[in-house]
């Protein structure tokens, strides 16, 4: 497994959040969720201005072998999407945290208890695996 | 590849089996009658038998494989369901003739429905849902349909665990529901505590399968059938896995308040080329009034049965009209036949043997070093492997693996689901195989693996020997194109 991302904060659900300087949220889902999913094929985005609740479905990842349901781990409305993966949606299997990324959310504030660092979602990982 | 029957047409050839009727003069209004004449193809009658044959030849089927495809339940159809199901008295009726020329398919109906509902122990049974997921459509709608008439319009989620079928919060959605998800727990069952948190005065129902896509029965169920009872729900029994069951629990005494069956699967129809199905259901005292119509009634004249339509006026509060007449009739008539030619006695060894068969080749896979998702549970009809070591080690995925099988003549097992188990093959090696057959199976599954681990042999590119190789399933979710363009 390729290293995580230390600017970064991590769900049990697989996903990730990075806090941009404007306050704003960009959300993704990980390399492992990627790797587990295999070659996505679709990727269905929220609307831009839409509001979303936390843990709400926010957009939906389909692969070769399932679809699955991102969820949003934290509250707040849809500033952008990355459209890109309407055409590209392999993008996400190729640079996860980067060209992948999937949502931008405008947020009140971020409660960070509720998410895990790098080095916890790398000792998730590492239960996992065993 | 095979060339297609259009790149063998030569214009002019012409199959008297296959001629098209001279309908003759028609009604269609002038304007809307086609100018080009339509690209069919021209063949003689020999090459068109013979096109579809050897097309036929290409394919896996139960009539020639060992068909291990979990929650699928591809076992033996007997001859003698087709056969008798194909009586010209009943595949030429016309679905519009009187009943009084129908009574004897009538009577078939009727003790189908009899038939079900005391194997499953419901109240009511009805055989219109012309596959699983219209079955599971008329459940959760009955549901809804409970709760509505009681004014209970807030009751609107319905709970599904997370090793469910896809279908089953997809039918919750189209029922216009929101989806609560559980988690399982490490043992397989149900997580009772995420279960309490989820119940509440919003429950519309849960909808289970037991034994569970993880091929392990539910122990739990009486608590969970108590505890969603209590806080207002109904209980919806996914009928995929009732293979395992028959005869030995009934879903009704287990509490279920409605169930659908896959007639296809469990009372043995051809099935896997996505039809047709039926999903007939049941349901107890509770959902009786909502039956989808048309279900077949009994009445007495001068001291003689006679059957008939029970219709909208019959049941007023039912959910609705689900099928022009009834089902897909050809496939009721076979579980009809199989099910009086198995009695009650043969129903109980269905699934006696299935779960026997089952334990058998996950015992003899786990010896052979093959790890099992749930090694300390029995299995029921069917059991996981997961090769989740295989694919650190060497890169041998299940897809491989399934791949794999295909070149050493065994249909693969159902892949990459369910989908909390990493790279899972689930196998389900139903009541009609041989020992011979099973023990030929572990063979391939533990010559695949030594190939791979010894002599460095890559499955990337399997199957080898198939008419086709493997694949690009990204290629053909991505890019789609079914057209036959000649030019």
């Amino acid at each position: 497994m390729s290293e995580l991302p230390g600017d970064l904060l991590y769900t049990n659900d697989h996903e990730w959040l990075r806090r941009e300087d404007d306050g704003s949220v960009t959300i993704g889902i990980t390399g492992h969720a990627a790797t587990s999913l295999g070659d996505l094929v679709y990727v269905e985005l929220p609307e831009v201005g839409q509001d979303v609740e936390l843990g709400g479905e926010m957009a939906v990842v389909e692969s070769v072998k399932a679809a699955s349901d991102v969820y949003a781990p934290v509250a707040g409305s849809v500033a952008a999407v990355n459209e890109e993966l309407a055409d590209d949606p392999e993008k996400i299997n190729a640079d996860p945290y980067g060209d992948g990324w999937i949502v931008r959310m405008k947020i009140e504030g971020l409660d960070e208890s509720e998410l895990m660092s790098p080095d916890a979602y790398q000792q998730l990982l590492d239960e996992l695996d065993d | 590849m095979s060339e297609l029957i259009f790149e063998k047409s030569r214009g002019g050839r012409r199959a008297f089996a296959q001629a098209p009727v001279d309908a003759g003069a028609t009604s269609i209004p002038e304007q809307l009658l086609r100018e080009d004449k339509p690209r069919l193809p021209e063949a003689s009658e020999l090459q068109t038998v013979r096109h579809f044959t050897r097309l036929s030849q290409k394919n896996f089927s139960i009539d020639t494989q060992f068909y291990p495809l979990g929650s699928c339940t591809m076992k033996y159809n007997p001859r003698a369901c087709n056969a008798l199901a194909l009586l010209p008295e009943f595949a030429g009726r016309h679905p519009l003739a009187p009943v009084s020329h129908g009574q004897g398919f009538l009577s078939c109906m009727y003790e189908l429905q009899e038939m079900l509902k005391h194997v499953t122990g419901m109240q009511g049974v009805s055989l219109t849902p012309m596959a699983g997921a219209q079955g599971e459509l008329a459940g959760v709608a009955m549901i809804k349909a409970y709760h509505d008439a009681r004014g209970h319009t807030e009751r609107n989620e319905i709970i599904v665990p997370d090793a469910a079928h896809g279908t089953n919060p997809a039918t919750a959605t189209m029922c216009g529901c929101v989806v609560k998800e559980i988690p399982t727990g490490p043992d397989g069952d149900v997580d009772m505590a995420a279960l309490e948190a989820v119940l509440g005065p919003n429950t519309a129902g849960i909808m289970l399968t037991n034994p569970s896509t993880l091929g392990v029965f539910e122990r739990h169920i009486k608590d969970i059938a108590d505890m969603v009872h209590d806080a207002g729900g109904l209980l919806y029994y996914d009928g995929a896995n009732l293979n395992a069951i028959l005869g030995k629990v009934r879903p009704g005494d287990m509490d279920f308040d409605v169930i659908h069956m896959n007639l296809h699967k469990t009372f043995s129809t051809p099935h896997g080329g996505g039809g047709p199905g039926s999903g007939a259901v049941g349901v107890n005292t509770r959902l009786l009034p909502y039956l989808p119509i048309p279900v077949v009634k009994k009445t007495e004249v001068d001291g003689a049965a006679v059957f008939d339509w029970a219709a909208e006026e019959d049941i007023p509060e039912t959910i609705g009209r689900l099928s022009g007449f009834m089902g897909n009739a050809g496939v009721l008539l076979r579980a009809y036949v199989y099910m009086r030619m198995l009695g009650r006695d043969g129903m109980e060894r269905v699934a006696e043997y299935a779960t026997l068969n089952a334990n058998y080749l996950m015992a003899k896979l786990r010896d052979a070093g093959f790890e099992l998702a749930f090694p300390e549970r029995r299995a029921s009809h069917e059991f996981i492997v997961t090769l989740k070591h295989e694919a650190k080690e060497m890169h041998l995925t299940a897809m491989d693996v399934a791949k794999a099988l295909l070149d050493r003549n065994f249909h693969a097992p159902t892949t990459y689901f369910p989908l909390l188990v990493p790279e899972c093959l689930l196998i389900e090696p139903t009541e009609t195989e041989s020992k011979e057959t099973l023990d030929n199976f572990v063979a391939a599954m533990i010559g695949i693996v030594k190939a791979a681990r010894e002599d460095g042999v890559d499955y990337k590119e399997a199957p080898y020997k198939m008419p086709v190789r493997r694949l690009d399933d990204v290629k053909a979710a991505r890019e789609l194109d079914l057209r036959y363009d000649p030019e």
